[in-house]
């Protein structure tokens, strides 16, 4: 097991991206920001909470996409999280999807999907704390926390004091 | 979890995830998405050799809003009145390619037949076979209590539940008391003795032939309906009697505690179990444990037609 991103790294990592959205949008007029349960989650909180003391406070929410996976029939069922829409909705905003690891982009595809479902906003980014790569799909984030070349085999972990008590994101299972 | 058959097949986990999934999906399908591609391309098919109104429509819709196809099949006007075997029509449907059968049977354990057959190899949800189970009705009666007493609690201890009426011929009821015990509910079944099934200590629970007598200690009154069709013999006088001493009348429910919820799982004999002003009361959660039906069977769906059994196997199955 090897660490990759320590506490502090993943505060500043985040207040970069924090920083980024709000530059990439000239401001926090209608942008929202869509956490993916589990982690992605508590991330969009704290991005929600960062860019409120940088510049103006904005609006986030959850989108629990499960039920729009491809990979349902490969896998235990899966339990279903939260889905919490921000206030004013996500029609004609600006949505930033916020999830931890962006690895096949199944997930986002999912989430594209489920968004479509919930409205029609105006254009739609992507932040991650960690890009593995080994993508499936043609997709890729506009705010990265960390570039981490992987091997398939290695699985990355991402702990958040919210739910794993700490901060952390670890690589392990790349010897075997 | 392939099939769903009895509650004996499921732990309280197991039952409890299920609850969860239904709420997760209420909260997914109350605004403006009403469907959901979980189930795209799978085949359900409603099998009913028994007429049923709310269970039929209710995992019609249920498929549906997980963008399942659906099949209806009923007994009359079929194949079967011309006398074709539960098993000729059971291959009939392997040959269709179901995924799931939800078969309601007067016969009990016609459901775990067509699973442990062979014929078939879709999931087999069970919607009601004879006098035996109703499992999906349990859950979504487990659904309707839990949003009422704690959307989250993982258990029912605590919880006082009384189940009155025709208890001999109900499979909600004995799918009921497995399914409130397993989550630690304190159950009592209320009937006549000629309603009160043989051999009732084996079920664990207390059971009274007296309504009144307690009453007011319940935080569930489950009226049954009387199953007149399946009663060819008298088992009381008349439904006067029956009224008088087991129906839910303005004055029983006037002795509820304040909190307590009635329920029934329909079609409702009004007039006999349970009076219309019962029916249509403030505390009668009758209605909202129909749509609470569609959002358990959803959940029911997704668990049995999702995961590792059901991966596709590549050739016309």
């Amino acid at each position: 097991m090897s660490l990759v991103l320590d506490s502090g790294e993943i505060t500043r990592a985040l207040k970069r991206i924090s920083h980024e959205i709000v530059e990439h949008n000239h401001g926090t007029d209608s942008v929202v920001l869509m956490g993916i349960p589990t982690r992605g989650s508590f991330l969009a909180a704290r991005i929600a909470s960062i860019i409120a003391s940088i510049e103006s406070p904005l609006e986030h929410g959850y989108l629990d996409i499960t039920m729009h996976r491809d990979d349902l029939r490969l896998r235990p069922p899966r339990p279903l999280a939260e889905t919490v829409m921000p206030p004013s909705g996500i029609e004609g905003k600006h949505v930033v999807l916020i999830d931890d690891v962006l690895f096949s982009g199944r997930t986002i595809r999912a989430a594209l999907d489920a968004l479509g479902e919930l409205g029609r906003p105006q254009s739609v980014q992507l932040a991650v704390l960690v890009d593995r790569g080994h993508r499936e799909l043609p997709i890729r984030a506009d705010y990265v926390g960390k570039n981490i070349p992987t091997s398939i085999k290695e699985t990355v972990k991402v702990s958040l004091a919210e739910i794993d008590d700490k901060d952390c994101v670890e690589i392990t299972g790349g010897e075997q | 979890m392939k099939h769903l058959l009895s509650i004996n097949d499921i732990t309280a986990a197991e039952a409890i995830s299920i609850l969860d999934t239904a709420a997760q999906l209420e909260n997914l399908t109350s605004g403006t998405v009403k469907k959901l591609p979980t189930l795209r391309g799978r085949t359900v098919v409603n099998l009913f050799f028994e007429d049923s109104t709310r269970t039929r429509l209710s995992f019609d819709a249920a498929a549906k809003r997980l963008s399942a196809d659906v099949t209806n099949f009923a007994a009359k006007g079929s194949s079967v009145s011309k006398g074709e075997s539960l098993k000729d029509t059971a291959q009939t449907l392997q040959a269709m390619g179901a995924d799931a059968i939800v078969i309601r049977h007067g016969a009990s354990g016609a459901a775990k037949r067509l699973a442990e057959s062979g014929w078939v190899s879709a999931s087999i949800i069970n919607a009601g076979d004879g006098t035996h189970e109703h499992p999906t009705q349990a859950l979504l009666d487990a659904f309707t209590i839990r949003k009422h007493f704690g959307s989250t609690r993982s258990d029912f201890v605590g919880l006082k539940v009384a189940i009155v009426g025709d208890i001999v011929h109900s499979r909600v009821a004995r799918s009921n008391v497995l399914l409130l015990k397993k989550l630690g509910a304190d159950v009592t079944v209320i009937a006549p003795p000629t309603l009160i099934p043989y051999g009732i200590e084996s079920w664990g629970v207390a059971h009274s032939f007296n309504l009144d007598e307690d009453l007011e200690s319940f935080d569930v009154v489950m009226m049954l309906r009387v199953q007149l069709e399946r009663m060819n013999e008298a088992y009381f006088p008349n439904g006067r009697e029956y009224s008088r001493g087991y129906g839910l009348d303005e004055v029983r429910l006037g002795r509820l505690k304040a909190h307590a919820i009635v329920m029934h799982p329909g079609p409702m004999n009004r007039g006999l179990e349970i009076s219309a002003a019962s029916a249509d009361s403030v505390r009668s959660v009758v209605l909202e444990q129909v749509s609470n039906g569609v959002l358990v069977r959803m959940a029911v769906l997704y668990q049995l037609l999702t995961g590792l059994d059901q991966a596709p196997t590549g050739g016309l199955a």
